[in-house]
C-alpha cells in the first residue's frame, strides 16, 4: 500500500499513482496492483478508491443528462442538434410535443429553427447510434432569452458546487436564472443585463481557476465587491 | 562536370564525426542529448497543442477532436480513428522542400500514428476521429522522434485518455560507436540510425526502426542508451504538462494574496 501523490496534486497520463489493493476509480487504469492516471488532472483518494478529476474532457452523452443543444438541421420528422460532443444528437418530433402533430401538414421549422438553442434531456445513447433527445420534460424547450456560455464539460461540477452550493450562491446574490447543461453549455438569464454579463464573467473565472483551492472564497469576494446598478 | 561535383561533396564530408577526446561534431558526448524544451497550449484554436525544441529541431503539434468523422463510412464502429499528418514546411531545410507531402512524409505519418495508437484509449470514442498535425518548422535530424514526443504531449493536453505519454529518441552508430540523439550530420554520414519510441512508465516500446548494420550487443547497448534518453525526455514532457496549470495557480494565488 504505497501512494505516490498528495491529495489534489496535478498528475499526467501514465503517472504511477499507487501500488497496492486500492480500487481504480475514474480516469485511472491498473496493471495488476499498479494504478496509473490516464489524463492530466487532480488525483484524489476517497474511500480507498483512486480517482483523477480531469482538467479537460470531451462530452460523451449519457441517458438522463440535461444538455443545451443548438439546432443545426431541420428534417421532415426530426431535428439534428449539436450538443458540443463528437456525436450529433437527434430530436424526433414524437419526443418534442405532448400532443402528436401531423408532420405531413406541418413544418417543423415553426417550432425549432436552425440556430435555436434548446434545453433537452438525453433519452438514449449506446454509442452505436446517435443520441436521441427529448424536450417533453419540465424545464425543457427552446431558449428565447438570455445568453448561452460554453465551458469545458470537465468544469461543470465546479460550476454547480457541492450539492449545488456554488450555483445557488450566484443565483441568490445576482438574482439570475441559470441552467447548467452536462455538456458544458450554460444558460444565463436576468432582467438586468449587467447581472447577466457579470454572471458570464464569474462562470469564465470558475472555468479558469477550477483546479485552484479556495475557489468558493474568491467567487464570494468577487460577488461582494460588485455593484450592479439597475 | 557532374562527377567533379560529386567529388567535391565527398571532400566536404566532415573528416571526423567523433574527435580524439570522444566529442561529437556539436561537442556532445556519445550519451548526451541535445537541449530539450517543450511548451504546452501554444495554439488557442486547437483542443491540444505542443511545441518542442530539440537542439535545432523546432516542431509544432496540434490535436483536434474527438470529433464527428466525415465521410461517415470511414468511421470504425468500436473506436476512434487517429488521423496523423507529419509535414515539413518548405523552409525547414536549407534546400527548399516542396510543400506537397512526399513519400517519406506519408510513411512517417503512418509510422508516427502507429507509435501513438497503443497509448490512446481510442475505444472510449467509437465512430469519431482525432486529428493530429505535426508541422516541422526547422529540421536537424530526429524529427520523427521529436514529433512523436510533441504529439503525445499535445494529445494529453487535449484531454484524450492515454495509458502513458510516448517519448521518443533516436540512437545510432557513428564511427563504430553507439551514440544518443543523432543530429543531421551524424544521421547523413554515420553508419546507422535507430529511432525508438516508448511508453516509459509501462516500459513498452511502440516504435523501433533501424538502418545500418548492428551486432546483437550493439542493439542491446543502443536500446539501453535510448531508454536513458527517453527517461530524460519523459521528465520534460511531464513538467511541461503540469507547468501550464501550476503557473496559473501561482498567478491566482498572488493576485488573491494582494487583496
Amino acid at each position: 500500500m504505497v501512494l505516490y501523490f498528495s491529495q489534489r496534486e496535478i498528475v499526467v497520463p501514465g503517472q504511477l499513482l499507487a501500488k497496492g489493493p486500492y480500487k481504480p476509480g475514474n480516469n485511472v487504469f491498473n496493471v495488476g496492483q499498479n494504478i496509473y492516471s490516464t489524463v492530466v488532472g487532480l488525483a484524489e483518494l476517497k474511500n480507498n478508491t483512486i480517482n483523477v478529476i480531469p482538467l479537460k474532457r470531451t462530452y460523451v452523452p449519457s441517458p438522463g443528462d440535461l444538455v443545451i443543444g443548438k439546432i443545426i438541421n431541420v428534417g421532415v420528422t426530426s431535428w439534428q442538434v449539436d450538443i458540443a460532443s463528437p456525436y450529433t444528437a437527434i430530436l424526433q418530433a414524437s419526443d418534442a410535443f405532448l400532443k402528436p402533430i401531423d408532420v405531413t401538414k406541418e413544418d417543423l421549422r415553426k417550432y425549432f429553427d436552425v440556430g435555436d438553442y434548446i434545453i433537452a434531456k438525453v433519452l438514449t445513447f449506446d454509442r452505436t447510434r446517435d443520441p436521441l433527445l427529448t424536450v417533453k420534460e419540465a424545464g425543457c424547450g427552446r431558449i428565447d432569452k438570455g445568453v448561452v456560455v460554453e465551458i469545458n464539460p470537465s468544469k461543470v461540477p465546479r460550476i454547480i458546487g457541492r450539492k449545488g452550493s456554488m450555483i445557488s450562491l450566484i443565483k441568490s446574490k445576482l438574482n439570475v436564472e441559470i441552467v447548467v447543461g452536462k455538456n458544458g453549455r450554460i444558460w444565463v438569464y436576468s432582467k438586468n443585463p449587467k447581472a447577466e454579463e457579470f454572471t458570464v464573467r464569474i462562470i469564465k473565472k470558475i472555468e479558469r481557476e477550477a483546479h485552484i483551492s479556495g475557489l468558493t472564497n474568491r467567487i464570494k469576494k468577487m460577488l461582494e465587491e460588485v455593484r450592479l446598478s439597475e | 562536370m557532374s562527377s567533379s561535383r560529386i567529388s567535391i561533396r565527398k571532400e566536404q564530408r566532415p573528416p571526423k564525426l567523433i574527435d580524439e577526446e570522444g566529442r561529437r561534431v556539436d561537442g556532445r558526448r556519445p550519451d548526451e542529448l541535445r537541449p530539450v524544451k517543450i511548451e504546452v497550449g501554444v495554439l488557442k484554436n486547437a483542443d491540444g497543442s505542443a511545441y518542442i525544441e530539440l537542439g535545432r529541431n523546432k516542431i509544432i503539434a496540434a490535436v483536434y477532436g474527438p470529433k464527428e468523422l466525415h465521410p461517415k463510412h470511414l468511421a470504425l464502429p468500436d473506436r476512434a480513428v487517429l488521423y496523423c499528418r507529419y509535414h515539413m514546411v518548405p523552409f525547414s531545410v536549407t534546400e527548399r522542400k516542396s510543400p506537397a507531402p512526399s513519400r517519406r512524409e506519408i510513411e512517417l505519418s503512418k509510422v508516427i500514428r502507429e507509435a501513438l495508437e497503443p497509448a490512446l484509449f481510442l475505444e472510449y470514442f467509437p465512430r469519431t476521429e482525432i486529428d493530429l498535425f505535426i508541422e516541422v518548422l526547422q529540421a536537424d535530424g530526429g524529427t520523427r522522434t521529436a514529433g512523436i514526443t510533441a504529439a503525445s504531449v499535445a494529445l494529453a493536453d487535449a484531454g484524450i485518455p492515454m495509458r502513458d505519454l510516448v517519448a521518443a529518441i533516436a540512437v545510432g552508430k557513428v564511427e563504430g560507436q553507439i551514440v544518443l540523439d543523432l543530429c543531421d550530420i551524424e544521421d547523413k554520414y554515420g553508419e546507422g540510425d535507430m529511432p525508438v519510441a516508448m511508453m516509459p512508465s509501462l516500459g513498452q516500446i511502440t516504435l523501433l526502426q533501424a538502418d545500418g548494420v548492428y551486432t546483437p550487443e550493439e542493439v542491446k547497448k543502443a536500446l539501453e542508451l535510448a531508454k536513458k534518453g527517453i527517461m530524460k525526455i519523459y521528465e520534460v514532457q511531464r513538467e511541461a504538462l503540469k507547468k501550464k496549470y501550476i503557473e496559473l495557480k501561482k498567478e491566482v494565488e498572488e493576485e488573491y494574496g494582494k487583496k
